[in-house]
């Protein structure tokens, strides 16, 4: 019998700027003991389901049913579903730090929530808790208890997260997007720990995650969500070796694998996620699919059934869901190309400095060598904290090294000042990770492109309108937006903001620094490829930071890995993914977790086609009103 | 830390050495013959010689700067123009009113703003939430001298005339004498005092609650099934409270310096009735003294809540 059993489930969220469509008639169910992933670009419901059905958004209104342990979730009183929080379901987010409270104690935390569901003494709790501590990997617990989140590191911080989900032992646990916030190497660790965790206590585990190769690896059965709406379910492993949606297939195309060599494009899915303030009509994801028809925008999907279990919302059933693998045939010879950047023996301390107190240094860069040559993409990756925007900033001029050399076209920059500094500033450019922070909100994206045009005395007036137009269509931005302001576009528009505005003085470098982990895959895809197109046209530098070893893989030529401030391994990308030297470069690939690789065609059969009357129950009893 | 609060004393100290600096020396450059203050209209040149020379006057205003400091170290703020008696006594003997006003009105207003805040945050955009604010706007907007005159008119004046003393019209009577006597007569005070902080308060309480609410760490609260009247006044209040010690310090500190139009409208005579004869008197030492007092307060306050901060935010320690 399932654990927990959803039926048809259907989300609206009322708000000032109308109803939000969060959820469309969505089923699933899951087994004890087993894991079931959810996955999702951001937006596409996955989060918003989980903590509706828990009584966590009392603001929404749910209709269908949420079967639990035979009972209906949907049904209960707020205090029903209040006991069963914390004593039946255990829930671990996204964020350790922002998720703990950080003025109590994480054992107090712990306890509050033993104290809420059970009557036990004081002395009998915090046994309890840290046992459940020491269990989850937090050494020398008794102590530890009366220590607050800030003093825990990220991956100790989930450590208590998941103690304090499993203290209880509740039969399922939901995880959202549980390793995101953390480096690569500590995912691995929380991962296993959570798999360790529900093999001791037979805890059912609800994963909720954008990161496909995660799933691939972890779950049992997954679905695919996108806008409110359950395009796929099924096994994982067929789920993501031989997709039925077209969806889920331009998903796994859209991620960069650590198994591919670089220079083959990525297969971006066009286009942005729609508004959930529409009611959802004929195939929601229509807009994007590559593969659409008339009957697409018209009517709603049937769900295709396979003997396999697989389900899919979609007109055409998996056979046709086929698409060609386009090769661009970008190949970078590794010829001899005249050095841009040169960066020799460059170190860095940082000085606490206080009134009384002695004087603390923190070396952040201990010797860093490396060129990069005309037209090459060289990657920069390490975990949070090594170092590498830093050194990011030294490169550009931003922060003065302690010792060392950087020149820049043969130019030595970092003892320029003055009038010399601000010539040197145009041939570097930035772009930033948070293309939501890093753009300011009230000017006009005009004038935040043009601004390198009026700064550096280059153009003005209509000219500068018509220059900043041609980079705005250069980069695939509409030049009649010239007037808008930033929050008009979405994520991935707005990072083509910042690459225009970098591209405006014809920079001899452009430093990416994590230009694409704010978004979500299927937009990366369209950035990265924008990237490499744009560099094989005017043969640009790139100096490309990320943590993210697919992507970088994805994408450069040459990797430098950075480690406490220190390169440890730099080599070119493919031979440094063949043959890592480094213990640390191992430990960071050995992190990696990638979908299994597409098959060939599929091998499973359609059973059964269901009209999509009885799929969209809620909408169609709502239209009928 | 001792370095921290070490550190924060010396500048406190620096702080009211130049406000004394600034207060003395102002006093100097205004026009008006402080001699003239104290031997009254009809004293002749000579009288006034003589006086100027018995205040030490006559000497350069270095030395007499020179001389009120060392003096005040000791805790002698010199003697009032008018009627001779130490200006120390006279301020101590009217900060039991100041006191007694704040203390009460501080309780009050914490009791109304608070409340009304947590009530508009929970139900953000509500009717309930949209009464609140209208609350805020009104305290906000109106002055202090209205609402003392309206609430006498009201629970003195109307009372009276209908023949029954509902509560007194104001005056200070001691505490130690009989509370039940001193509280009856702060009842309009506090109220008044209350009605246009708690305003502050409200919109304060409302706006950090608002944005606690959307923290993750609330989320987690309700995910480990804590009930709501827990969340909101355990989980979230104990992050808001931080905001609020720094606005309450201030405020304290503000008006144990005088609460100048309450007590005038109240006929309380507190430190805030002083400093408004003082000034009608130009009786430079007396204002001098409440100054002083007012800075020392600020100052002080100002490291309390400092040093509550570490107690309260444990990142801080």
């Amino acid at each position: 019998m399932p654990l927990i059993e959803a039926h048809n489930v259907t989300i609206r969220i009322p708000t000032e700027d109308g109803v939000i469509y969060a959820a469309n008639s969505i089923s699933f169910s899951v087994e004890a003991g087993e894991v079931f992933g959810i996955a999702g670009e951001s937006g596409s419901g996955k989060s918003v389901l989980m903590q509706a059905i828990t009584g966590l958004l009392p603001g929404a209104e749910i209709t269908g049913e949420v079967l639990f342990q035979g009972q209906d979730l949907l049904k209960m009183s707020q205090k029903e579903l209040q006991d069963l929080r914390g004593s039946h379901i255990g829930m671990v987010f996204q964020d350790p730090l922002s998720s703990l409270h950080p003025y109590f104690t994480i054992g107090s935390q712990i306890t509050e929530m033993i104290h809420t569901h059970r009557k036990i003494s004081a002395e009998e709790a915090r046994a309890l808790t840290v046992d459940m501590l020491e269990k989850v990997g937090i050494e020398d617990a008794e102590s530890r208890f009366d220590d607050y989140p800030h003093q825990f590191s990220g991956g100790m911080r989930q450590r208590v997260m998941i103690a304090m989900a499993l203290v209880l032992h509740p039969p399922l646990i939901i995880a959202d997007e549980p390793t995101t916030a953390l480096d690569v190497t500590v995912q691995v660790q929380i991962m296993d720990l959570l798999d360790e965790m529900r093999r001791t206590f037979g805890t059912t585990v609800i994963m909720i995650t954008h990161d496909l190769g995660l799933l691939a690896n972890i779950a049992d059965h997954a679905m695919v969500m996108y806008a409110g709406t359950r395009l796929e379910i099924g096994a994982t492993e067929s789920l993501f070796s031989n997709p039925a949606h077209p969806y889920t297939l331009g998903l796994l195309k859209s991620s960069p694998s650590s198994q591919e060599t670089g220079g083959k494009s990525l297969e971006p899915i066009q286009g942005n996620p729609p508004s959930l303030l529409d009611r959802p009509r004929a195939c929601i994801f229509a807009e994007r699919c590559p593969q659409v028809q008339n009957q697409c925008r018209s009517a709603r999907p049937p769900l295709q059934k396979y003997d396999d279990g697989a389900e899919a919302l979609c007109h055409f059933s998996a056979h046709d869901t086929q698409a060609m693998t386009v090769d661009t045939g970008l190949q970078k010879s590794a010829s001899k190309r005249p050095i841009v950047v040169d960066v020799q023996d460059v170190r860095l301390t940082f000085h606490a400095k206080s009134m009384f107190g002695k004087k603390r240094s923190t070396e952040v860069l201990k010797g860093i060598n490396l060129q990069i040559h005309k037209g090459e993409t060289f990657g920069l990756v390490g975990e949070s904290g090594c170092g590498k925007s830093t050194l990011a900033r030294v490169i550009a001029g931003l922060i003065p090294a302690s010792a060392g050399e950087v020149t820049l076209d043969g130019v030595p920059i970092l003892s320029v000042t003055g009038q010399r500094w601000r010539q040197m500033r145009r041939h570097v450019q930035l772009v930033f990770q948070d293309p939501v922070g890093s753009l300011n909100p009230r000017r006009r994206i005009g004038a935040i492109i043009g601004d390198p045009f009026r700064i550096h005395d280059v153009a003005h007036g209509a000219e500068q309108k018509k220059k900043v137009q041609e980079l705005m269509e250069m980069v695939g931005l509409n030049p009649e937006h010239y007037n808008r302001f930033p929050s008009e576009f979405s994520g991935g528009q707005r990072q083509r903001i910042g690459i225009a505005r970098a591209l405006a003085l014809k920079p001899s470098l452009i430093i990416f620094d994590e230009p694409v982990s704010a978004l979500d895959v299927s937009i990366q895809a369209q950035i990265l490829n924008l990237m490499q197109e744009l560099q094989r046209d005017l043969n640009l530098t790139y100096l490309f930071i990320s943590h993210d070893l697919s992507v970088v893989r994805h994408v450069c030529d040459k990797i430098a890995v950075m480690d406490a401030g220190q390169i440890v391994e730099l080599n070119q990308s493919d031979k440094l993914f063949a043959e890592p030297t480094h213990p640390f470069t191992r430990k960071l690939l050995d992190a990696i977790q990638d979908p299994p690789p597409l098959q060939e065609s599929s091998a499973r059969k359609l059973v059964e086609t269901e009209p999509a009357a009885a799929v969209f129950d809620g909408a169609v009893m709502e239209a009928s009103l | 830390m001792i370095r921290y609060f070490m550190q924060r004393l010396l500048f406190a100290c620096l702080v009211l050495v130049s406000l004394s600096v600034f207060v003395f020396f102002l006093f100097f450059v205004a026009p008006g013959d402080p001699a003239r203050v104290v031997a009254g209209d009809k004293a002749t040149e000579a009288q006034l010689e003589q006086i100027r020379e018995n205040l030490g006057l006559d000497r350069p205003i270095i030395v007499q700067y020179g001389s009120f400091v060392s003096k005040a170290i000791q805790g002698d703020l010199g003697y009032s123009y008018r009627n001779q008696q130490p200006v120390l006594d006279l301020i101590t003997r009217r900060i039991p009113a100041t006191v007694s006003l704040v203390i009460g009105g501080v309780i009050v207003w914490l009791a109304i703003g608070i409340p009304i805040g947590v009530m508009s945050a929970r139900n953000a955009g509500s009717k309930k939430d949209r009464l609140g604010q209208t609350f805020i706007l009104i305290g906000l907007s109106f002055p202090t001298f209205v609402l003392g005159m309206l609430s006498l008119y009201c629970l003195y004046f109307l009372p009276r005339k209908a023949g029954f003393m509902l509560f007194p019209a104001g005056g200070y009577k001691p505490f130690l004498d009989n509370p039940a006597d001193w509280a009856w007569h702060l009842v309009l005070p506090w109220t008044t005092l209350a009605l246009v902080t708690a305003a502050i308060y409200a919109r304060l309480t409302r706006g950090q609650l608002l944005q606690v609410l959307g923290e993750d760490y609330i989320r987690t609260a309700r995910a480990k099934g804590i009930s709501e009247g827990k969340v909101i006044y355990k989980h979230a209040m104990r992050a808001t409270l931080t905001p609020l010690i720094t606005q309450l310090g201030a405020d304290i500190a503000f008006l144990l310096g005088g609460s100048i139009v309450i007590e005038q409208v109240y006929g309380l005579q507190g430190v805030g009735a002083l400093a408004v004869q003082a000034v009608a008197n130009q009786d430079r030492p007396i204002i001098i003294g409440v100054v002083m007092l007012g800075g020392l307060f600020i100052v002080m306050a100002n490291i309390i809540v400092d040093l509550l901060y570490t107690l309260l935010d444990p990142r801080m320690r």
